[in-house]
């Protein structure tokens, strides 16, 4: 099993690493790099709790080896926020729309739909699911979900009162 | 009363949080990928197990040699079956001679009865490394013949499982209660049903099973950081097999990714990584592979129902039934056969019916084990019920609303004993069915199901009650030898030195936000806003905040949870009162209030003390206080105990659960005759849990057992093949309902107030099933309309199943006969 030499800029930060080539990319952010937000939740890529953005695209960190993204910028769920700590809008609208339960899918979830909306600002809701399909969700049946990435993208309003 | 939406984002009123849809504490971790799931836990030096596992669905291990494996770089040991069978005893049995007989090891001992069940534990540096090992185990196996059809499992000449035991059957017995042989003769009409299924499927929660277990040789202490979601229960099955006392075996959880109840049974995996912790002399971390979990973990209970007769008078007024119930637990009961009574707690669903007898056998097939699913065994008796409802209004022509209307027991009724003893605490369930057919538009629903062209359209209509709160004396009537019964629960809160208010529960939480709900009703007490309240996340047994049956399962927290904490945060504002009004000049506890952190003379409250100065007296400054006061500790720990009585064993008869929570579920579905797919046009899940402390939690739980139901109904199966190979074994094949796959649910409520419980709260969050019942009524109600006599007989209705209905009805018409008495 041959190993690399590879670079990655995580969240902004550098980090070089020798990895065994068939190191999954997902086990060697969340091994390697102990940046646990990042979570497996099957074997077959069909999840999605693995969710990362890879030079500025949502791709399934299972599905690619680690030595694929040499030279890559990834963003993690560690890195939505800033460095203040203050939230993403999405992230304030999961949190205010109880978008989450147990929050294992949570993190692929905010990736995705944090891509959405980087390239499609204001989607409709069948774009919105259309953009989370790939995500696995068994908590919520993905209704409080969409209704918090529909409150980020403005389309919602905060408070609904009833 | 309905609603749509529930963001009601109010601003709070101290002392006013119970009832307020406040966000929740446990987010902000959860968003920025700061939760501590079990996978999350490393150690130093830890070493990666890899399960070795059965190819085979029934075999004899001939030889194991795991030479190969130890001798490749990186690999710290391995874990045997013969080691398994020296160093630890069997895990107890809960059912009766000779079911009790099975053997159930952590590794397969001597045989493997299911495909992927684990053989041989292999360790290494990595978990790559330690996959390489385990290709290099070599295992003989002798292949046996398989029982995959539970119907076969008491053949004669049918394979058996395990030969100490001697039979498949687990456990059977009858249950009788009134008279359903005289209703039947009595009846204008029988109906009768040949055989439904109820499917195999679960809820497949999306982190799997994991553990970090650290073993201190110094003191013979085990860690297990994992995701088990009722230590107590484990304890008590791995403390006797591993030979330790059970203090010696602590559990710790944070956040957990779903459970379901397929977190209950994982001690067997626990069990082998505490021996290899033992052995090996390092942490062991275990993660489940999806494919493992499907395969070789914990599937919901399969069940077959024979030969129902259904006394029904000519006006759709049912008397009551009688049924021969098959239930299916894969090759190990573990928490079976508790399964074999549960469904008891809901005897009759929700209905008004006196007379049933229902014979109740349990088998083993080589399948994989059971534990309970979300919904467990209730869910499956409740099915029943509904198709029975279902079928009789097809077979009479009436209108299955009229005929759930008729046949409900009515809210003055309540609270009403059930025909063996449970008693229905409140509700109103045909309000509940009005909330439900009005957010679908029933009248207009109907209307377009006459002019619909090409689809053909269904309504349909789900009924369940969601027990909650245990009375574990229900053992006793499957086997009189157990020493269980009630159930507890534990909360401790404390005022720390700088006036801290901390809250740790028993609880072991996986999403259901347990530390909201309980900051709520804890502030509202202790006169606080949540956010001042602390709770802890997670379990730990060294908090010594938990009792023997403390954990998050059967829809209990909003009861035992909840009443735990309330009762420790009434303890602990009794305490401040007390210290407060002896420091404020000798004021009674009664003329003392709390308030916005202050402990407040009510004559003068000018005479306040702070929090904080509470909290410094009694921790670090309790010289000057008065020897009556010397006995508070400002640290409360209090354990609530449901009311309950021991059943009548000889009757089979007694309270099992302490309150009823109602779901009432209606939808339209359409149905392509040309490929029989079935798409729900509209869904509303109407919910009544008695008090709501926190609405949008509630609406959250309502939403995600809809869910998981219309998963089982239409997309989710564990199906075998002959040989007793796993088709669907991981999310490539079993298909789990994607946001696409989804309608919009709509959901509406009602609030009926428990009696039973203090806050008028109920357990809820497992929802029974609604949404299998109401699809399968569904696609009843578009099979009749459009003239077929097809019947609905199983809860999974993929394409393939509801094509073959309209192709060849008389298959399944065949199945029931009406008799006109």
């Amino acid at each position: 099993m041959s190993d690399h030499t590879i670079a990655v800029s995580v969240n902004g930060e550098r980090y070089e690493r020798e990895v065994e080539a068939r190191k999954l990319l997902v086990h060697f952010i969340r091994d390697d790099l102990d940046l646990t937000g990042t979570h497996v939740g099957c074997d077959t890529g069909n999840c999605g709790a693995c969710t990362v953005l890879l030079d500025g695209t949502a791709v399934k960190s299972c599905m690619l080896l680690a030595p694929q993204a040499d030279g890559a910028e990834i963003t993690t769920v560690e890195g939505l926020a800033g460095d203040d700590g203050e939230l993403t809008p999405l992230q304030r609208a999961f949190h205010e729309h109880h978008g989450l339960q147990c929050g294992y899918c949570t993190p692929g979830m905010l990736l995705s739909a944090t891509y959405l909306l980087s390239h499609t600002p204001q989607p409709s809701e069948e774009e919105i699911r259309r953009a989370i399909q790939g995500n696995i969700c068994r908590c919520t049946g993905y209704v409080n979900i969409v209704k918090a990435v529909q409150a980020a993208s403005g389309g919602l309003s905060p408070v609904t009162e009833t | 009363m309905t609603e749509t939406a529930q963001e009601q984002h109010v601003e709070l009123e101290v002392g006013y949080a119970s009832g307020k849809s406040i966000p929740r504490k446990e987010d902000g971790r959860l968003v920025q990928g700061q939760g501590v799931f079990a996978d999350d836990v490393k150690r130093h030096g830890m070493g990666y197990v890899h399960f070795v596992r059965a190819p085979y669905a029934h075999a004899r291990i001939v030889s194991v040699d795991v030479s190969a494996a130890e001798a490749l770089d990186g690999v710290y040991g391995t874990l045997t079956p013969d080691e398994v069978a020296e160093l630890t005893d069997p895990f107890f049995e809960l059912t009766t001679p000779p079911g009790s007989q099975i053997k159930d090891y952590a590794l397969a001992v001597g045989r493997v009865r299911h495909i992927g069940e684990p053989v041989v534990a292999v360790v290494a540096e990595t978990r790559e490394r330690a996959r390489d090992a385990a290709d290099l185990v070599e295992v003989e196996y002798e292949p046996l013949d398989v029982i995959v059809d539970a119907r076969r499992a008491q053949d004669g000449g049918a394979p058996v499982l395990h030969e100490g035991a001697g039979t498949n059957v687990v456990w059977s017995g009858r249950f009788d209660w009134g008279d359903i042989d005289g209703a039947l003769k009595a009846a204008d009409r029988v109906v009768r049903i040949k055989e439904l299924h109820f499917d195999r499927f679960s809820s497949t929660p999306l982190e799997c099973s994991a553990a970090l277990v650290e073993y201190d040789r110094g003191t013979g202490q085990f860690t297990l950081h994992c995701n088990h979601q009722m230590p107590g229960v484990a304890a008590i099955w791995m403390g006797p097999a591993l030979r330790v006392p059970l203090d010696r075996l602590r559990f710790v959880t944070q956040d957990i990714g779903g459970a379901f109840g397929n977190k209950i049974t994982t001690h067997t995996y626990l069990t082998a990584c505490c021996l290899l912790a033992r052995k090996l002399k390092r942490p062991i971390q275990w993660t489940e592979w999806r494919t493992d979990q499907h395969t070789a973990n914990a599937h919901g209970n399969e069940r077959w129902f024979h030969d129902i007769e259904v006394a029904v008078q000519n006006d759709g007024t049912m008397l009551g039934f009688k049924v021969a119930a098959l239930d299916d637990c894969g090759a190990f009961p573990r928490y079976e056969p508790l399964g074999c009574i549960i469904w008891a707690q809901v005897t009759p669903g929700l209905y008004r019916w006196r007379n049933i007898r229902v014979d109740f056998t349990q088998v083993v097939t080589n399948k994989s084990p059971v534990a309970p699913n979300r919904g467990y065994s209730r869910m499956q008796q409740l099915w029943l019920t509904e198709r029975i409802c279902d079928i009789v209004a097809a077979e009479l022509g009436l209108d299955p609303v009229e005929v759930r209307k008729r046949n409900y027991i009515r809210s003055e009724e309540l609270p009403y004993e059930t025909p063996n003893g449970c008693v229905y605490d409140s509700g109103d369930y045909a309000r509940c069915l009005d909330i439900a057919l009005e957010l679908i538009d029933y009248d207009a629903a109907r209307a377009r199901q006459k002019e619909a062209d090409g689809k053909l359209i269904g309504i349909g209509i789900g009924s369940t009650l969601d027990s909650g709160t245990n009375n574990f004396g229900q053992s006793t009537l499957l086997n009189p030898e157990l020493q269980f019964s009630g159930n507890n629960e534990v909360a401790t809160i404390k005022l720390d030195i700088f006036g801290e208010i901390v809250l740790t529960l028993g609880t072991v939480p996986q999403g259901q936000g347990h530390e909201t709900t309980a900051s709520q009703v804890a502030a509202d007490i202790l006169g606080v806003s949540p956010d001042q309240i602390h709770v802890r996340p997670g379990h730990d047994s060294y908090w010594n905040s938990h009792a023997g049956f403390s954990g998050t399962y059967a829809s209990q927290f909003a009861v035992t949870g909840l009443e735990a904490v309330k009762g420790a945060a009434e303890k602990l504002s009794l305490e401040i009162r007390r210290l407060a009004g002896g420091v404020l000049g000798g004021a009674d506890p009664d003329d003392v209030i709390l308030e916005g952190g202050f402990a407040k003379r009510k004559d003068n409250p000018e005479a306040a003390l702070p929090f904080m100065a509470c909290g410094a007296i009694i921790n670090a400054n309790n010289a000057a206080i008065p020897p009556e006061l010397r006995d508070i500790t400002l640290n409360c720990r209090y354990v609530y105990v449901p009311p309950f009585e021991l059943p009548d064993k000889e009757r089979k008869f007694g309270n099992l659960t302490l309150t009823y929570a109602t779901q009432i579920h209606a939808c339209v579905v359409e149905i392509d005759p040309e490929t029989g797919e079935v798409e729900i046009a509209d869904y509303a899940a109407v919910d009544d849990c008695g008090t709501r402390i926190n609405p949008q939690i509630v609406e959250g739980q309502v939403h995600g057992a809809t869910v998981h139901a219309i998963g089982a109904a239409l997309y989710e199966t564990f199906a075998y093949d002959e040989y007793g190979q796993l088709l669907t074994s991981n999310f490539y094949d079993y298909h789990v309902p994607h946001a696409l796959d989804l309608p919009r649910i709509k959901t509406g409520h009602i609030e009926s107030p428990s009696p039973f419980s203090s806050l008028g709260t109920k357990g809820m969050g497992e929802g029974g099933g609604a949404a299998i019942h109401a699809i399968c009524s569904a696609i009843q109600d578009a099979l009749r309309t459009a003239g077929s006599p097809a019947v609905v007989n199983d809860s999974f209705n993929p394409p393939e199943r509801v094509w073959r209905m309209l192709q060849a009805p008389e298959e399944t018409a065949a199945l029931v006969e009406v008799t006109t008495q």
